[in-house]
């Protein structure tokens, strides 16, 4: 049941990227372009979803645990240092680069386009590489 | 401004639907639909831990032919070349592991969880992607 709902909520946030214009890159550069022909439709995407998950969460926070069991697996991090700041800005630079953040990059490898699959390919690698620096970092944590 | 391509009501639609996802997987299932956590997730596997990411990722890969079937899908338009898409992929797969999250991770969760920590990642890459924009479409060219 819970692997049916995750695939249900991917289909639904993959429709609702594309319904929004998300997963268009050429919306998304618009969107950043404030010096340009500003396109501030994805600010109400925002607003969307953070309208309806923000009630959701608030229910979430009076449950002691999800509808299907389990836990909650909420992140536990609080605290604000460079590795939050400076690999949020390396996101951004590369977002801001080619349009796409990870979600409509996976659902543009959906609809077989060349240039996500190439993107997702290289943020894969990415984030392999991520793996492989933390355990260089910490030898022996694993 | 762009008046021409703006799209208040469908970008909100679109927002209520994506909203709706992060709903029902928190609340069904207790996990935060962060799509870079979910897929760096499947490169430091637990076991247990697998098939409910796999099975996101399938939902989200399923959309456009899901659309299709009541839409013509937009295809969308890449305008950067594919060594400009390639180093972006690369900064976007370090940096979203780095600042443990992306635009659905602490872009909506965390803002909607009132975290501080997501609010600051937010702006930084918000303020990251504005300054690359304007350098590579005023500076540059």
């Amino acid at each position: 049941m819970r692997e049916i709902v995750s695939f249900a909520a991917g289909l639904v946030f993959g429709l609702g990227l594309i319904v929004s214009g998300m997963a268009d890159p050429s919306k998304v550069l618009g969107f950043l372009d404030l010096a340009g022909k500003w396109d501030p439709s994805l600010a109400f995407v925002m607003v969307g979803a953070i309208g309806v998950s923000l009630v959701a969460f608030r229910l979430a926070g009076k449950r002691a645990a999800p509808v299907l069991g389990g836990g909650f697996h909420l992140p536990a991090a609080r605290q604000i240092d460079s590795r939050l700041v400076l690999g949020s800005i390396v996101f951004g630079v590369g977002w801001g680069l080619a349009g796409f953040c990870p979600g409509p990059a996976l659902v543009a490898v959906g609809a077989v386009q060349m240039k996500a699959v190439a993107f997702v390919a290289a943020m894969v690698a990415g984030m392999l590489a991520f793996e492989w620096l933390e355990r260089a970092r910490r030898p022996g944590d694993e | 401004m762009d008046l021409e391509n703006f799209t208040p009501w469908a970008s909100l639609f679109g927002g209520v639907a994506i909203g709706t996802a992060a709903a029902m997987l928190v609340l069904l299932t207790g996990r935060i639909a962060g799509v870079s956590g979910i897929i760096g997730g499947l490169f430091k596997p637990v076991r247990g831990d697998i098939a409910w990411r796999v099975l996101f990722v399938a939902g989200l890969f399923a959309a456009p032919t899901v659309y299709q079937l009541l839409k013509p899908f937009p295809v969308p338009t890449i305008e950067a070349t594919h060594a400009v898409i390639a180093l972006a992929g690369l900064l976007v797969g370090v940096g979203t592991r780095y600042g443990a999250g992306c635009t659905s991770g602490h872009g909506v969760c965390g803002l909607a969880r009132l975290s501080p920590r997501s609010l600051v990642a937010t702006l930084s890459f918000m303020i990251a992607g504005f300054a690359t924009v304007f350098a590579v479409r005023h500076l540059v060219h």
